[in-house]
């Protein structure tokens, strides 16, 4: 071979090697996010298959490619059970090659998995759960906790309406971990805003469907507030037979966690007038109702903020992924939190060294029915809480892994 | 027990080689899931096709054993081999417990006061600061087999939970043809006549009731440490019908048929994972299709198939 | 206090007749047919959802659906019968309430699939709507209505099947059938009359929640297994047994859920386990 030849094939080698290179920053060639979620049980309607729906229209609006690479999303139903979360987390890390875990929807399903993901260097994106310890104590370098937390939840709803008057309360708590620690989060921000609190009651859960008892208890303790610290179907009872026995117009409720998938099935009529605080709302703004309308007429219901939360999660992960050319979890990680987030879900958004996304949140009332003007017009704005606000300060978590 | 080498004999050697080549065949962690609940339903089996007793709280044995043996491998930092027959021993008292007090009923209102102590140990769990409610007991460490070899590697663990089996496994073996074993027969056949026989029919029931639970336990406690974590749904009622369903698709009168149900009922739910409602259709569908069609469950089905075939004896 | 404890007794007597009309459906089933009908909660789920799908596609309101729900429920439940349940009789207790439980998961799979969980809203009917107000308490209309008509019912399923003639061949039926059947009676079609019996009392008592409890596929889930112990406390075979019982157990909930509200999800089995041990056949059972 003379030297022109063996300068070509020297090219045509690199020209070969360059590509390769770059497959091999993107593990096993293809990004995997796999959607965990409650496909079946009590939190189906606020997550689940809109979950996966947003996962997947947030892979196809990024051009279901990154670096050459195609997106894959797969979807798996925990069934609220975090043991078959923990179990699927691993056999997806394992053998499917998946890469970043979305959604999870409940506290005690991400609990299991977290550790599983860091033992295995994968990243978590946490759209449904609800513990502020995700961030706080318990938080581990993989882990961003995307849409709300408790913290947000106690703080707007609690202390927006003591401010508003509601200065005595009454809790109704699901008996589990998430319903008493919300409601000890919202307890400390009522007494610190003022307020009192003159009781509690707490609920076995799931498991009851009569919540008549309490609320008598509720009426009789005189509070002017009724905190629900419970979810699903739960609180959808709650507030049923809360206007049944005549509750609402002597003393209001406050949902501590409610969704508009809740407010839905309620009707207005029975939901009219209670406050909650929220992540997400698809009529706030023009590129909310952009976005919620094609999600509509694919899923045939509005996004609740946990299918918005997922879409705007995994599209910035995929933005981390080109920008740093692997899909290599430190290296995303560390550019999805120095990176703000700037889309339809968040306009102020942040994600802090302990994982946590601080972004603006809405304290909300549900609208009467004459106010609603067309469809799934729910909410009228109440109050826009900024970031810094909304949220639990870095210093405020202490998470280990933040140095001082 | 074996007339040189019987047909059951080959059968258990070729079900040993898979046994032994599982790890390399399935993801392991999946095998040990199968051999653990496979534990627990052969367990489960000694009660209901061997005794004739159906106990509908199960879970409660599966489930105590699991948070203590996490507990105790977690907190108390006590070694896998201890811990795990901490869980075994917790176990295996609580059913001398409930047994003592159940086995005074029978039929459906044996099955309902197994039940009832399953709800209130499921009740205890979710009180108890320390097994973490819903969250569950996360992050119980795998320690050593024999203080030396360490149990994180998948390989390891798999053989030890196989060791495990296999000793469990023999147990109710051994339960089942001795002297002891024929007497839980004669009482699930004919309870009156056993007892005008002159056997203490209560003992044995309660005896079969302890192992059942006992054998219950170390699955629960294998389990914990395999998947590192003991949950709620280890103690809720729906593993006590879980248990109840791979026994019947297995075959409730054999002894390798809880094993078989149990493989099918895990697989089952693995490769359905994503059909959402219809897995709940689905099992239904199968309990339904069982029942009307398919009562002596694979196991059942595959012996008379052989022994019409080949008219030789079957175990 | 009293004026608390009062109000908080009156709402346990509410749930109480709630659970001896759901448990009066699975004691006659178990009674007469000496099958376990673990689907009692789906087809109570059934009823619910019959009513809803009444009003919501067909515009038939509540008055309706009263009637017509338990028969279109009940009607389904003739065909489990003859199709399914009839292949079972003879066999052991336990292959009915797996085949009931098989049952129940492609039931409330089949309403997920096509509902989702969060459930549907049915409106408390006009006439019944608002409430008294009593010294201690007000009590919506709607409530004392359950009452009423629970009481009503489930003295008037006592009366017939313990004072008819027709609940004297159901009887009969139960304690030996040959001979019922040699007498000319036909005991096939009583069998599948009074399974069908039981099931539209179920689907009746789903009716009657849809408007204070969200419609939703697993709300029968949960009150399957507490309606299953009512009916062994009361003792399986007594009719009159359930109903007492079911007033009884709704009472000791309530006064749990006033003094320790956790334990009211267990309450009842603690009240089982010791009942079972004192009297083995429940309170007003005959062993079998």
């Amino acid at each position: 071979m003379n030297h022109p030849t063996r300068l070509l094939a020297a090219a045509a080698l690199f020209a070969l090697a360059a590509p390769a290179s770059a497959a091999d920053k993107v593990s096993d060639g293809v990004v995997k996010i796999g959607v965990l979620t409650d496909m079946t049980g009590y939190y189906s309607d606020l997550a689940g298959p809109g979950s996966v729906l947003a996962a997947k229209m947030a892979a196809e609006d990024f051009g279901g490619k990154v670096l050459g690479k195609p997106i894959e999303i797969v979807s798996a139903d925990h069934q609220n059970k975090a043991d078959i979360a923990s179990n699927t987390a691993r056999k997806w890390f394992d053998e499917e090659k998946v890469d970043v875990v979305a959604d999870l929807v409940s506290s005690s399903t991400a609990g299991a998995v977290m550790p599983v993901a860091m033992e295995k260097k994968r990243i978590t994106l946490l759209s449904g759960p609800a513990t502020t310890a995700f961030t706080g104590e318990k938080c581990t370098p993989y882990n961003v906790h995307y849409t709300y937390n408790n913290w947000m939840l106690a703080n707007g709803t609690g202390r927006e309406v003591v401010r508003q008057g509601g200065d005595s309360w009454f809790f109704i708590t699901a008996d589990y971990v998430f319903g008493k620690s919300l409601e000890e989060d919202t307890s400390n921000v009522v007494k610190a805003a003022g307020g009192k609190v003159l009781g509690s009651a707490r609920h076995p859960s799931p498991g009851t469907t009569d919540f008549s008892s309490y609320l008598l208890q509720a009426q009789a303790s005189g509070a002017k507030i009724i905190g629900m610290a419970n979810a699903g179907a739960d609180t959808v009872n709650t507030i049923k037979q809360a206007k049944e026995f005549g509750i609402t117009p002597n003393q209001s409720l406050a949902g501590l966690l409610v969704f508009i998938s809740d407010i839905h099935s309620l009707g207005l009529e029975t939901a009219k007038g209670m406050y909650l605080t929220t992540s997400f709302y698809w009529d706030l703004d023009d590129a909310t109702r952009k976005w919620s309308k094609r999600f509509l007429e694919k899923h045939g219901k509005m996004p609740t903020m946990v299918h918005a939360g997922v879409y705007s999660a995994v599209t910035h992960y995929l933005a981390a992924v080109k920008a740093v050319g692997t899909d290599d979890a430190d290296a995303v990680i560390a550019k999805m939190k120095a990176t703000p987030v700037k889309d339809f879900f968040a306009k102020n958004g942040q994600i802090g060294p302990d994982g946590l996304h601080r972004h603006d949140a809405y304290l909300v009332r549900v609208k009467t029915p004459a106010e609603s003007k067309y469809p799934w017009d729910y909410y009228a704005i109440v109050k826009t809480i900024p970031a810094a606000e909304a949220f639990p300060s870095v210093e405020a978590q202490k998470c280990p892994l933040v140095k001082k | 027990m074996s007339r040189g080498r019987s047909p059951a004999a080959w059968g258990y050697a070729a079900l040993l080689a898979l046994g032994l080549a599982a790890p390399f065949l399935v993801y392991p962690v999946f095998a040990m899931n199968v051999l653990c609940l496979a534990l627990f339903a052969s367990a489960f089996n000694l009660l209901l096709g061997y005794t004739g007793l159906l106990s509908f709280g199960h879970a409660a044995f599966l489930g105590s054993a699991a948070y203590v043996t996490g507990h105790a491998a977690k907190v108390w930092g006590l070694p896998t081999e201890v811990a795990v027959l901490l869980g075994t021993a917790a176990a295996t008292a609580l059913g001398a417990l409930f047994g003592g007090l159940a086995i005074r009923r029978s039929g459906i209102y044996f099955a309902m006061i197994t039940l009832g102590f399953a709800q209130m140990i499921y009740f205890l769990v979710v009180q108890l600061p320390w097994t973490g409610g819903e969250d569950g007991l996360q992050g119980i460490p795998r320690g050593k087999a024999l203080a030396l070899l360490p149990l994180d590697g998948p390989l390891t663990m798999y053989y030890f939970v196989l060791a495990a089996f296999l000793g469990g496994f023999w147990l109710v073996h051994r339960a089942i043809h001795s002297p002891f074993g024929h007497v839980l027969h004669a009482i699930r056949e004919n309870e009156a006549r056993a007892l005008s026989l002159g056997y203490d029919v209560a003992r044995y029931k309660l005896l079969a009731f302890v192992i059942s639970a006992g054998l219950a336990g170390l699955a629960g406690s294998l389990k914990a440490v395999v998947l590192q974590f003991a949950s709620l749904s280890d103690v809720h009622w729906h593993r006590s019908g879980e248990v109840v369903l791979m026994t019947l698709l297995g075959g409730m009168g054999t002894v390798l048929g809880p094993s078989v149900g149990a493989l099918v009922v895990v697989t089952l739910e693995n490769y359905l994972a994503g059909a959402g409602s219809w897995v709940t259709v689905i099992t239904g569908a199968v309990f339904v299709v069982s029942v009307l069609a398919f009562r002596r469950g694979v196991v059942g089905e595959a012996g008379a198939f052989l022994r019409k075939s080949f008219g030789g004896v079957k175990p | 206090m009293i004026q608390a404890l009062s109000g908080q007794l009156l709402l346990g007597l509410i749930n109480g007749s709630f659970y001896a009309l759901l448990s009066l459906g699975l004691a006659i089933i178990f009674g007469l047919l000496n099958v376990v009908n673990f689907a009692h909660g789906a087809l109570y789920m059934m009823g619910a959802f019959a009513a809803w799908m009444g009003l919501e596609f067909l515009g038939i309101g509540y008055w309706w659906a009263l009637l017509l729900a338990p028969l279109a429920v009940g009607l389904v439940g003739v065909l489990v019968e003859r199709l399914l349940l009839r292949r079972l009789y003879g066999l052991d207790h336990l292959y009915g309430l797996l085949l009931t439980f098989g049952l129940t998961l492609i039931a409330e799979g089949l309403f997920h699939h096509f509902y989702g969980n969060s459930g549907q809203s049915y409106p408390v009917p006009g006439a019944l709507q608002g409430g008294f107000r009593l010294p201690f308490m007000y009590l919506p209309i709607y409530r004392a209505w359950v009452v009423g008509v629970s009481l009503l019912v489930c003295l008037a399923s006592w009366f017939v099947i313990e004072k008819t003639k027709l609940g004297a061949y159901l009887r009969a039926g139960t304690e030996n059938p040959r001979l019922l059947q040699a007498f000319g009676v036909n005991v096939p079609v009583l069998r599948t009359v009074t399974y069908g019996f039981g099931v539209a009392l179920a689907a009746f008592a789903g009716v009657m929640a849809a408007p204070i409890y969200q419609v939703q596929p697993l709300m029968g889930s949960s009150l399957v297994i507490v309606v299953f112990a009512v009916v062994v406390i009361g003792g399986m075979g007594s009719i009159a047994g359930s109903i007492v019982t079911g007033i009884g157990l709704g009472l000791v909930e309530g006064l749990t859920k006033f003094v320790y509200p956790e334990a009211s999800a267990v309450i009842v089995f603690m009240v089982m386990a010791l009942v079972l041990l004192v009297r083995p056949a429940g309170l007003f059972g005959r062993e079998r």
